[in-house]
């Protein structure tokens, strides 16, 4: 099976649509044509952006390119991290714990995929390396952000209650338990159901891009599967990480709770 | 029980808040009621001495500074019960470790008080029950922030014999935030008022 090749004047008659609905919900005065024909747009440059820079960095193929779009895009992901969470840790923590969990998780569960599992020449071959990368760092983020804006929203709200259970003689670890179980928890849910509906409900976008794009369905499931498994273990291992960190910081040396160490949420 | 320690509680150069730095013994079985004005820094007082708030001055139970000891260690110890308690089970008998009866049936409460829902406490309830939780773990000092502020007129005195009873018998050194003047004339063995100038023993 070959690839059907894709015109602009098909891609223009996909916008037809976009507009369509557009038009659609400016007359049902929904308040959202702008920013839905401002995403539309965003999604055609950024995209197309990108393209540009995955067919140079294929074609340059050195190991210090692929190492700068990884940054990047670390970088970028613990700027959205960040920008997730309303009572985030203040002075970096929020941005560093992000990320540093992110690079532990997600960098190790892709080099761990290409050298062990994959096995591309050279190891680090950006086809391989980048779309893998994008995937796990993807998902990570969205664990880390939820289960990090959980956590300092919980300690937010139920500070009170920490700090009773600090005034009884309990253990920092023990007065957060709680709060710190139900943020690990929701940064793992996605994934978890993910893999539950995976194939039921929903064919997975990567799976469907590459069957569209020529791959035989048995390929593309094998793919898709350890695509599934690299993310859970990114996005677990990650919000694991972050959420353990982002909890000792909330906590001094006298293990007291300190809330000032988190934005008040106005900014 | 009498394995109690009796331990004095003192306080060298503390200072939270706006409160200027002062020093303060109380000893075992001691009373010292604190009085002032709302925001005066009384709450903020307590806090410093069970370490959940940053201070400066130090405080030690006998010869032994809370320093020396791991913070959750410290605040078993010197037990703070503040003004309003929290409940984190659903349950209230969750929330206990020992065997409470005699302390339920003393305060006023029914036995099957540990079976209900905190959902269903009034704040009075949740008052009492917060005082036999926190002396059920056997500290060896007491910090009492508004202990009765909840409380009828009836239950004021149950609460305050009790809690006098516990204090002796055990030898806690006790510092108790008190606004009633005649709570304060029934409870004091000396009484340290916190004005602008700061805190003063004015008995």
């Amino acid at each position: 099976m070959s690839v059907i090749e894709l015109s602009y004047g098909d891609l223009a008659l996909a916008a037809l649509l976009v507009l369509a609905l557009g038009a659609v919900t400016a007359l049902a005065r929904l308040g959202m044509t702008r920013s839905l024909l401002v995403a539309a747009l965003r999604t055609v440059v950024q995209l197309a952006l990108i393209g540009l820079v995955l067919e140079t960095l294929f074609a340059l193929e050195g190991p210090l390119w692929v190492a700068l779009m990884g940054v990047v895009m670390l970088l970028a992901a613990g700027r959205e991290v960040m920008a997730r969470q309303k009572h985030r840790l203040v002075g970096g923590w929020a941005f560093g714990i992000g990320t540093v969990s992110m690079f532990v998780s997600a960098f190790s569960v892709t080099v761990l995929a290409l050298t062990v599992v994959i096995g591309p020449e050279p190891w680090y071959r950006p086809q391989y390396a980048i779309p893998l990368l994008g995937m796990l760092l993807g998902n990570t983020m969205t664990g880390v952000a939820l289960g990090l804006d959980r956590l300092t929203e919980g300690v937010w709200r139920q500070r009170a209650l920490i700090e009773n259970r600090l005034m009884l003689g309990q253990p920092w670890q023990e007065a957060i338990g709680e709060i710190r179980r139900d943020a690990t928890r929701s940064g793992l849910i996605p994934i978890v159901n993910a893999m539950a509906a995976a194939g039921i409900v929903s064919l997975p976008g990567m799976m469907t891009g590459q069957i569209l794009a020529g791959t035989s369905p048995a390929l593309a499931v094998k793919y898709q599967i350890l695509i599934m498994f690299t993310v859970a273990a990114g996005t677990g291992f990650g919000t694991l990480a972050a959420v353990s960190a982002a909890s000792r910081r909330l906590f001094d040396e006298r293990e007291r709770l300190r809330v000032d160490r988190l934005a008040s949420g106005a900014g | 029980m009498s394995d109690a320690v009796r331990l004095p509680l003192r306080l060298l150069g503390l200072a939270a808040g706006e409160l200027p730095p002062f020093d303060l013994e109380v000893a075992p079985g001691e009373v010292v009621v604190i009085s002032g004005a709302s925001g005066s820094g009384k709450s903020r007082m307590l806090r410093a001495v069970a370490d959940v708030d940053p201070h400066e001055g130090r405080v030690s139970l006998g010869n032994e500074p809370a320093d020396s000891m791991p913070a959750h260690a410290w605040r078993r110890r010197v037990m703070l019960v503040p003004a309003e308690s929290q409940w984190w089970h659903d349950a209230v008998g969750a929330h206990f470790e020992n065997d409470v009866s005699g302390d339920l049936d003393a305060l006023g409460l029914p036995s099957d008080a540990l079976d209900w829902a905190v959902s269903r406490l009034s704040s009075g309830e949740k008052q009492r029950l917060a005082l036999i939780r926190a002396l059920a773990r056997v500290p060896d000092a007491l910090l009492l922030d508004e202990p009765t502020a909840n409380l009828d007129e009836a239950s004021v005195e149950r609460v305050e014999a009790w809690l006098r009873a516990r204090i002796r018998q055990h030898g806690l050194p006790t510092l108790w935030v008190a606004h009633d003047r005649a709570q304060i004339e029934r409870v004091a063995d000396r009484h340290l008022r916190i004005g602008l100038e700061g805190a003063e023993l004015v008995r």
